[in-house]
């Protein structure tokens, strides 16, 4: 499994408490003080190390490329699914998935971007960035979800809105504006899970829920960290630093009132434990779909539509004041 | 015949530099057109709108002087003013603001009231490129808000000149992004009550802005030439490793694949406007 540089010291431990281990079964001595000391030590560091990451280290674990994928959270979420594909006037985009899906019996609308594992799984996901075919097989999802009163679901994972030649032939931007616009009248309960990336309107266009929840290693912002460093110091690598400028971590969107909540993941992130990132997103999933869907339809686009009315921050004076 | 001075000019206008307001085109008596190089005398330019007297080339305005051409000052009543704070505390970002303030004299990217064109009433916001590439952040989102919801109230059209650089305002993170929600649903609420909006897009109108409500119109307008898109050429050219086509992301492209109603030169846009303001009275 690929290793980050600054879980090294962790994975160390964890490789001699193993050796150790091993030693001990083919032994007659008694090594369990030590093993259970450098146990304690490493479940220190794990500790030390993991609650204290960098908003870069975050990005990164969010890129993690054994981090489950929309379609393996759909596996782990949902008891039943079927994909429904095509947008009905271009094509069927590879880097949206959606469909029907049941959850503990419901019957849902599940939608999110779809990165692949390995290079042809990405080409034909072209890297996990959606076109405006994309962005419309979406909304025609959505729209059928609301005729037969059904909650939808979407799982955000996404770099952007693939820019290309023909994305803007045939209207990314207008595709995007169109996902706003219309999802945020439906008439149906939304919830919006922010799972590894949720960069700018690519993001936004699945993101208009009636709660937005991320997990612990997700980040969400107007733009990459990547590209934000190129256009301050025209120098990509330096991500880190503007990773830390955007405030794009759970902890600081929940602060901002951007999401309702964060998702715990294993210590270590989802990589280290697909299952049980799965039953904890289930768990909130469970409780935040029995909050929105009590709430009276007409009361619930009301206050969708107050939650992002809300958000901004200026002052109201005038440089005249000044 | 053969034309030597079509494309770039090899030598660009020396503009005023520190101390002296930047202006969109320099403040000397010639400029020269970006586009076929000609040399114009400044008050020409004025007087035919801005526009190069040879090719047309439309030169980039500031805010206020298309509020001038579109209505009389008197009688353009503007929404109350909203400044910037700095909701990252990103560094740079308030001196990026008073830079642009001082320069432009305009609190924010958006000039926004009611007025009437051509004697029809209506809520006009005007976007202005020169502040910070007038791109949508708090107080842009917010006062493009406030215009619909009068609109609303008042059963007013919304006539909106998009012209926003990178769209987002990077320096606002994600408040900036969540204006494209904000702004995509007062114009949702607005269109819903069955109530006009023009969008008028202006070189150049890009990403946020474009993805957002400047995309929702029920006319979409641009002026000859303007840039429109989502994603920025370089960056479309950096990921796809292809040649651009001729003409990309012009005006011209996008009414070429349907994504605009009309291309509408500068020097009719008064016009055009208030006629489609006055049908739908």
């Amino acid at each position: 499994m690929q290793a980050f540089e600054w879980e090294k010291p962790v994975l160390a431990l964890e490789e001699r408490i193993a050796e150790l281990k091993q030693f001990v079964d083919g032994a007659e001595m008694d090594f369990s003080a030590e093993i259970s000391h450098l146990q304690r030590k490493a479940a220190k560091l794990r500790k030390e190390i993991y609650e204290n990451l960098t908003p870069f280290q975050r990005v990164t674990m969010a890129r993690h490329p054994k981090r489950p994928t929309t379609l393996d959270y759909i596996n782990l979420l949902f008891d039943e699914f079927t994909e429904l594909h095509g947008d009905r006037t271009f094509r069927d985009d590879g880097a949206i998935v959606g469909g029907l899906a049941l959850f503990e019996g419901l019957p849902v609308t599940v939608i999110g971007p779809q990165k692949g594992r390995d290079t042809k799984e990405n080409i034909a996901r072209n890297f996990g960035l959606p076109h405006p075919e994309g962005y419309r097989k979406s909304l025609r999802l959505m729209k059928q979800a609301e005729k037969f009163g059904r909650p939808i679901i979407t799982l955000i994972d996404v770099v952007g809105a693939f820019p290309g030649i023909e994305a803007e032939e045939r209207g990314q931007g207008m595709a995007i504006a169109q996902c706003i616009e219309e999802m945020s009248f439906l008439r149906t309960p939304i919830l919006s899970i922010i799972t590894g990336e949720g960069g700018s309107g690519g993001a936004l266009a699945l993101g208009v829920g009636d709660r937005v929840l991320m997990l612990e290693n997700a980040w969400y912002s107007v733009i990459s960290p990547e590209m934000c460093a190129t256009i301050l110091w025209r120098d990509s690598s330096r991500a880190a630093e503007a990773a830390e400028l955007l405030r794009l971590t759970p902890t600081d969107l929940l602060k901002f009132g951007i999401i309702d909540d964060v998702i715990t993941e294993p210590l270590g992130g989802a990589h280290r434990d697909h299952a049980f990132t799965g039953m904890q997103i289930r768990s909130f999933m469970r409780r935040y779909l029995a909050t929105i869907m009590k709430i009276p339809v007409d009361r619930l686009v009301e206050e969708r539509l107050a939650r992002f009315r809300r958000i901004g921050k200026f002052s109201e004076r005038s440089l005249a004041d000044l | 015949m053969l034309n030597v001075f079509k494309g770039r000019p090899k030598y660009a206008t020396v503009r005023p530099q520190e101390g002296s307001e930047r202006k969109d085109f320099p403040d000397n008596l010639w400029t020269r057109c970006d586009s076929c190089g000609r040399m114009i005398f400044n008050k020409e330019l004025e007087k035919n709108a801005f526009l190069c007297l040879d090719c047309g080339h439309h030169f980039r305005l500031t805010g206020r002087k298309r509020l001038a051409m579109l209505t009389e000052e008197k009688d353009f009543e503007a929404l109350p003013p909203l400044l910037a704070v700095n909701p990252l505390a990103f560094p740079g970002y308030p001196e990026k603001i008073r830079q642009a303030q001082e320069q432009t004299g305009l609190d924010d990217a958006a000039i926004m009231g009611k007025t009437a064109v051509k004697g029809s009433p209506c809520i006009l916001g005007i976007i202005d490129f020169s502040f910070i590439g007038g791109s949508m952040g708090s107080v842009v989102g917010e006062q493009l808000v406030r215009g619909f919801e009068r609109a609303l109230k008042e059963r007013l059209p919304v006539v909106i000149f998009s012209g926003g650089g990178g769209g987002a305002r990077m320096h606002e993170g994600i408040f900036s992004l969540m204006q494209m929600a904000k702004t995509a649903q007062a114009v949702g609420r607005h269109s819903r009550a069955g109530l006009l909006f023009i969008s008028v897009l202006t070189h150049p109108t890009m990403g946020g802005v474009y993805a957002s409500f400047a995309s929702l119109g029920d006319v979409i307008l641009a002026e000859p030439g303007a840039l429109i898109g989502f994603a920025g050429p370089r960056i479309v050219q950096e990921t796809t490793r292809q040649e651009l086509p001729t003409g990309f992301q012009t005006a011209e492209y996008a009414l070429a694949h349907g994504m605009i109603d009309a291309i509408v030169p500068r020097s009719k846009m008064v016009d055009y406007v208030g006629r489609l303001l006055l049908w739908h009275r």
